[in-house]
């Protein structure tokens, strides 16, 4: 299989819950090989009914899902047989053991229990040692890592982490990022819903954004950055000014705290906007207007998610 | 790796579900043979001493297959509609919905680990009773056959019952609310036939009735109605529950949004 060519394709996908809440609108959405693509929406989007609904959770209500060529409505078996599912919730049976349990989750995916694979996972993922422990004697961290290593007993090739660091520490959030990149190494794809940007940003390949059941869009994120990536630079002027001089009225200002700011925002994601910052400090030193301080940051995929966001909520409104 | 049934899935769900019992053999093991061996020293050599022989078989015997019918309709309901609804309860559902395992596997899974717990219950019981009562089975092959059939057919029924409660309270109401008097009152203690109208044709009534005399005439020759007739009810429930649990899969409700 092509690296581009889509393991997974969802076309037309709709979901309408018996209280005929729509969760998912006509959605289309392709999914390469080897990539980690991370769905960000705010809650309630339909990030996990999607999910559900390639994982066997949910009965979509329209659309075609395939998955590694499989329509997942006819020849379901062999296409679960390689996808891998980490819930939300701490599901999973606390009077268990560690290896007990992860033993299960390979034979129900049909694999023999090798004792040697499953040793293995529980080392990837610093479980060894707490093989022999009941799952309730665990850690949260622990319990979220006992659901991967669940999750990764049969070896799938296309893995879905729903919030998989929602309600987790800084620490064991890198930590996590540290498990879910040493996934993509191995030739794991790997599907992300998150609302943390920041998980999105560090993480993956592509980035598609949903609300209200609908993908508003799907694109590489470092495209993403640079289509919608802006640079914004605040000026504190010595003197407040009352209006812009115009050898400096080409570039994107404005003026703010009474006349003692001055904003600039422009550019895109790739950097041209820093260049467009230091021609406008040469521009004002040529014009003669002095300022104190300079503070420069680029836009993030937060700012950038929040943005499309806003805009689509005014365009319904 | 080409995917028709999974054996091994059913495999893993059937050891899972076995070993949860054993992990509470106190619960699904110890208790109801416990409560069982109570009602043998009450009813099978206490009071049983006492009382005419029924139909040629001494009380204490004449009761055995009731109280076994009892404790396995019982049990066999429990520990299938248990081990379907603690899953939904606790989320852990989300796992044998994504696996490749479908209605097959998942049957021979749950409902055959309760089925071999009920069985294993019964074989205990009928060991713990030649402790307390002397008795003999003329059918023996045959009376292996109907517990199995019994047992999976409760099984199946307890399974629907897991999947259709939506609380603990929903779970315990059938088993202890139903099925128990049915079967107390369905010739456990007593041959229907000794029952004078209406009360016989209300008995009759009972399904239970059926079951408990079916039972009973593979342990010792004689019933209250014709074993065809019990044998073509048990058949009939099995059939009615797997075709509910065949839709439940295929509508995916009270399973898959």
């Amino acid at each position: 299989m092509a690296m581009h060519e889509p393991i997974l394709s969802i076309a037309g996908l709709t979901k309408v819950y018996s209280g005929g809440v729509r969760a998912l609108d006509d959605v289309d959405l392709e999914i390469r090989k080897g990539e980690i693509f991370a769905l960000l929406g705010p809650n309630g989007a339909g990030k996990t009914t999607l999910i559900g609904a390639v994982c066997g959770l949910v009965r979509p209500s329209g659309g075609v899902i395939t998955a590694f060529g499989h329509d997942l409505s006819r020849e379901w078996r062999a296409a679960r047989a390689r996808i891998g599912l980490v819930p939300q919730e701490l599901s999973t049976d606390m009077f268990e053991t560690v290896e007990r349990a992860v033993s299960y989750s390979r034979g129900l995916f049909g694999h023999p229990p090798e004792k040697a694979r499953i040793h293995e996972i529980l080392r990837s993922l610093s479980l060894y040692e707490k093989r022999s422990a009941q799952i309730r004697e665990l850690s949260g961290g622990m319990k979220r890592r006992v659901l991967i290593a669940k999750a990764l007993a049969h070896e799938p090739e296309l893995l879905f982490l729903d919030e998989p660091t929602a309600g987790v520490d800084v620490e064991l959030r890198k930590d996590m990022w540290q498990q879910i990149s040493a996934l993509r190494e191995r030739g794991t794809t790997v599907i992300l819903t998150t609302h943390y940007i920041e998980e999105a940003e560090e993480m993956a390949d592509r980035v598609g954004i949903i609300r209200g059941g609908k993908i508003l869009m799907v694109d590489d994120k470092a495209s993403m950055m640079k289509r919608l990536g802006r640079t914004e630079a605040v000026l504190q002027l010595a003197e407040p000014l009352s209006e812009l001089p115009p050898s400096i009225s080409a570039f994107p200002l404005e003026l703010s705290a009474n006349g003692r700011e001055l904003c600039f925002r422009g550019g895109d994601g790739t950097g041209k906007g820093r260049k467009q910052v230091a021609e406008l400090t040469k521009a004002l030193i040529a014009a003669g207007i002095d300022f104190t301080g300079i503070d420069i940051r680029e836009s993030s995929l937060e700012d950038i998610f929040v943005s499309l966001l806003s805009d689509q909520q005014e365009a319904a409104q | 790796m080409s995917f028709g049934f999974n054996a091994r899935g059913a495999w893993s769900i059937y050891t899972r579900e076995l070993m949860r019992a054993l992990r509470t053999a106190f619960q699904s093991i110890l208790s109801p043979v416990l409560t069982t061996s109570l009602y043998f020293i009450v009813f099978g050599t206490v009071i049983g001493a006492r009382m005419e022989p029924v139909d040629g078989v001494a009380y204490g015997a004449f009761i055995i297959p009731g109280l076994l019918m009892l404790t396995l309709l019982g049990e066999t309901t429990s520990n299938s509609s248990f081990g379907i609804y603690m899953p939904r309860f606790t989320g852990t559902i989300y796992e044998l919905l994504s696996a490749p395992v479908g209605v097959a596997e998942t049957l021979i899974g749950f409902v055959g680990a309760a089925a071999t717990k009920g069985l294993l219950l019964a074989g205990i019981i009928l060991v713990t009773a030649t402790f307390f009562v002397d008795y003999e089975i003329k059918y023996p092959l045959f009376a292996a056959l109907y517990i199995m059939l019994i047992a999976a057919s409760f099984s199946l029924f307890g399974f629907i019952l897991g999947i259709w409660a939506d609380g603990f309270e929903k779970l315990g109401i059938i088993p202890l609310l139903i099925l128990t008097p049915l079967t107390f009152l369905g010739g456990t203690f007593y041959s229907i036939d000794d029952l004078p109208e209406p009360w016989n044709s209300v008995a009759l009534a009972n399904p239970i009735a059926f079951l408990v005399s079916g039972l009973r005439w593979t342990f010792y020759g004689t019933s209250d109605v014709p074993i065809e007739l019990s044998l073509g009810l048990t058949l009939g429930f099995l059939v009615i529950c797997t075709a509910i649990i065949a839709f439940i899969f295929k509508t995916g409700w009270r399973l898959r949004e």
